[in-house]
């Protein structure tokens, strides 16, 4: 068995990037995915950070990744809320339905 | 004193026009016609001043135009010519303007109405008061604009319309010549002032203008291309044909614009320019051929008419071919002689036409009129005077003017004089038939309108008379009282340096001593006409029936006046429409606007519209579009900065 060391973790952050990426632009049913695949890009984006700071022994990476936490927290009930709303007033938060501005 | 008779008008134009609906329809027309009225009065005693006590005057009003070597200054010119003219424009207009204020007075629209016979009164003046070819222009496009707005001034009938469309088109054919003569003027002389211009004419005599490789006598060029604008305004054969559609306006307007001065126009311009035209002797032959051949062919076409008003405008336009005939014969007085007592009777019948139509509620048409000399007799007795005087009738106006100038027609030595002669006096018979046939057919016999008209003939009231009074006076007396000092021993003190005669010119003297059959034919051809028509109307009604359906092609070919608005509008009508239509079809619409605008906006709107689909309005499509931005984005700075990035590694 090999050591476990950075490439694994950034491959594994890549991977969940990805994934949170194809999330958004393939599902066609929910918005409530779309808010979950954005969760997952920045949790990837968060692994990065703790992984680099482990790696390059500075703290500062993790405290990043503390305040990505509170920021995506925050994202998350507003996204939410949002969702709500425009699920009362449009009795719908399917994706295909919400084209309002298109051109 | 003598701007004050030139901008009188104006004011009064101005106030009708701009303070008409204050001023009120009673209002704005005495205020109009008293300031005409003073006007008048004014000019009368010009021409005291300027032609009996002899002093020629010039009020520079203000320096105009100053462009290179072109100077043209606004100043009035009144020498004998231009008084005379004063006199005729103004007294026919304040006269015309009082009967109007009967005549219209049902009318919507007076205070329109007035501005717009003012402003004519006052482009009038200006082009008799020129001191230059501009300024002559600058009046002589003013009366078009004014007889333009007046034949139209009725403007919900489309009839009204199109004659004054007609009207004005024809004129542009005409004003065309006059302006490229102006034109010619000024780059033969270098100058546009009158003064100048006459003083340096008679070097231009034998020299020529080269134009596609032609020599042409500069002098005759010029003449000749003024003369087609004299054409055009004083609606002479082959431009006539606006004068008879243009009485679709008020009837006043006719006697004043149509009848007494807008069409004298290109008669005074005649002789105003008479030291260019007595240098230019092809040029007077071609004048003397025109206007002999409209005096006959206007007489043989008011001959077959049926409208009152259609009969007296023919006759004005033989009346203007006359009074050419005698300027293209060096008889300049002769002719304007012709016009000054013209404008008094003709002036006369048609506001004595006017009453009629007045008096029969609209009714225009001579088959629907008959027997009014009962109903109508104050008219009736003033049009008789009216025609008496057209006619020739020994002693009064026409008398004296009409026969001066078939003497001097057959004095003169021109090779066109005799074709005149014989035009003119076959045309004194026509004059005198058609004459007196209106008269027998509106006054005579049994009435032929109908029950309900009948019961309501009625005679003018005094407003619309009185000015018919002062006429018919004129008509009587106008030709005795003038002819010493137009055309008799007083000529040289009366116009002076006014009319340029050459000194081998004494055709005035040669006609005075005219053989007597000469004098007498036109009386006598008088008679006969009159003769002629008695019998045909009066003693044998049954006649002209009979004559018409003799001589159907002959009729036909009278009565839709030689069809020349038939040939025109295959000649130039039709082609110009058709030309027109392809350039506004093809030219315009397909490749000015295809090309241009409409191609140029079709193009955006293809591009936008293709590009209004990026917008789907999808989130996932925004985010997808967001994320290839920013690849790309890194994929470049990656690219560009690769070496920096391999040191940091």
């Amino acid at each position: 068995m090999t050591d476990i060391g950075l490439p694994h973790y950034l491959s594994v952050a890549a991977v969940l990037f990805t994934l949170g990426v194809f999330g958004i632009f393939l599902n066609r049913k929910n918005v409530i995915v779309i808010l979950m695949s954005v969760e997952l890009m920045l949790l990837a984006v968060n692994i990065n950070l703790v992984a680099f700071s482990a790696f390059l022994g500075d703290l500062t990476g993790q405290i990043f990744a503390l305040f990505v936490l509170t920021v995506a927290a925050a994202e998350a009930a507003i996204g939410l809320a949002i969702v709500v709303v425009y699920y009362r007033n449009r009795g719908s938060i399917a994706v295909d339905d919400i084209n309002l501005m298109k051109g | 004193m003598y701007s004050a008779i030139v901008f009188l008008p104006l004011i009064g134009a101005m106030l009708a026009g701009f303070f008409g609906r204050w001023l009120g329809d009673k209002g704005s027309g005495i205020l109009t016609s008293s300031l005409l009225t003073a006007s008048a009065a004014l000019s009368w005693v010009a021409v005291s001043q300027v032609g009996l006590s002899g002093a020629d005057i010039r009020v520079n009003i203000l320096e105009w135009v100053t462009s290179g070597d072109l100077q043209a200054n606004w100043a009035l010119r009144i020498d004998t010519l231009t008084a005379v003219m004063l006199v005729v424009v103004t007294t026919v207009s304040a006269l015309v303007h009082i009967y109007s204020i009967g005549y219209m007075a049902h009318d919507d629209g007076q205070p329109r109405f007035f501005a717009y016979l003012s402003l004519f009164t006052f482009a009038m003046l200006m082009l008799v008061t020129a001191d230059n070819f501009l300024q002559l222009f600058f009046g002589w496009e003013g009366v078009g604009l004014a007889s333009y707005l007046l034949i139209g001034f009725w403007y919900h009938k489309p009839s009204a319309n199109a004659a004054a469309i007609k009207a004005f088109i024809v004129n542009r054919v005409g004003d065309f010549g006059f302006a490229l003569g102006i034109f010619a003027i000024f780059a033969v002389f270098g100058t546009i002032s009158f003064d100048a211009v006459f003083a340096s004419a008679p070097d231009q005599v034998g020299k020529t203008i080269a134009f596609l490789g032609y020599q042409l006598d500069t002098l005759t060029v010029i003449c000749l291309l003024l003369f087609v604008g004299a054409m055009g305004k004083s609606a002479q054969f082959l431009l006539h044909t606006w004068l008879p559609d243009a009485m679709e306006g008020p009837t006043p307007v006719s006697a004043l614009i149509h009848a007494a001065t807008m069409v004298t126009a290109g008669v005074f311009m005649v002789a105003r320019l008479s030291p260019l035209f007595e240098l230019a002797p092809m040029a007077l032959e071609v004048v003397v051929f025109i206007g002999a051949t409209t005096a006959f062919f206007a007489a043989t076409v008011g001959v077959a008419q049926n409208d009152i008003k259609r009969v007296i405008a023919y006759s004005t336009c033989s009346q203007l071919g006359y009074m050419f005939v005698a300027l293209g014969v060096g008889a300049y007085s002769a002719g304007i002689f012709h016009l000054f007592t013209h404008a008094f009777f003709k002036a006369l019948l048609f506001l004595g036409a006017g009453s009629v139509i007045h008096a029969l509620h609209d009714e225009q048409d001579l088959r629907n009129m008959g027997g009014l000399r009962k109903g109508i007799p104050i008219t009736f007795a003033l049009m008789v005077i009216g025609t008496l005087a057209l006619t020739g009738f020994p002693f009064t106006a026409g008398y004296y003017s009409k026969d001066m100038i078939v003497e001097v027609a057959h004095a003169s030595q021109l090779q066109t004089a005799y074709y005149a002669f014989i035009l003119l006096v076959a045309a004194a018979f026509l004059t005198s038939f058609y004459s007196w046939r209106l008269i027998f057919m509106a006054f005579f016999g049994q009435p032929r309108h109908d029950e309900e008209t009948a019961k309501h003939v009625h005679e003018s009231p005094w407003v619309m008379l009185a000015p018919l009074v002062v006429l018919a006076a004129g008509a009587l007396v106008a030709g005795y009282a003038a002819y010493p000092y137009f055309v008799g021993e007083g000529y040289g003190a009366f116009w002076r340096q006014s009319l340029y005669t050459s000194p081998a010119n004494h055709i005035l003297e040669e006609a005075h001593h005219s053989p007597q059959w000469v004098v007498l034919l036109p009386t006598i051809m008088m008679a006969a006409g009159f003769a002629v028509a008695w019998l045909a109307y009066i003693a044998f009604p049954k006649t002209p029936a009979l004559v018409i359906r003799a001589f159907r092609p002959i009729h036909a070919f009278l009565y839709n006046k030689w069809y020349f608005d038939e040939l025109y509008d295959v000649l130039f009508v039709r082609p110009m429409t058709w030309l027109a239509r392809v350039l506004w079809k093809t030219g315009d619409g397909r490749i000015i606007d295809g090309l241009g605008p409409d191609g140029v906006s079709a193009r955006v709107i293809d591009i936008t519209s293709r590009v209004v689909r990026l917008q789907t309005g999808f989130v996932y499509h925004y985010a997808f579009v967001m994320l290839i931005g920013i690849a790309i984005i890194v994929t470049y700075f990656a690219y560009v900065y690769w070496a920096q990035l391999q040191r940091a590694f």
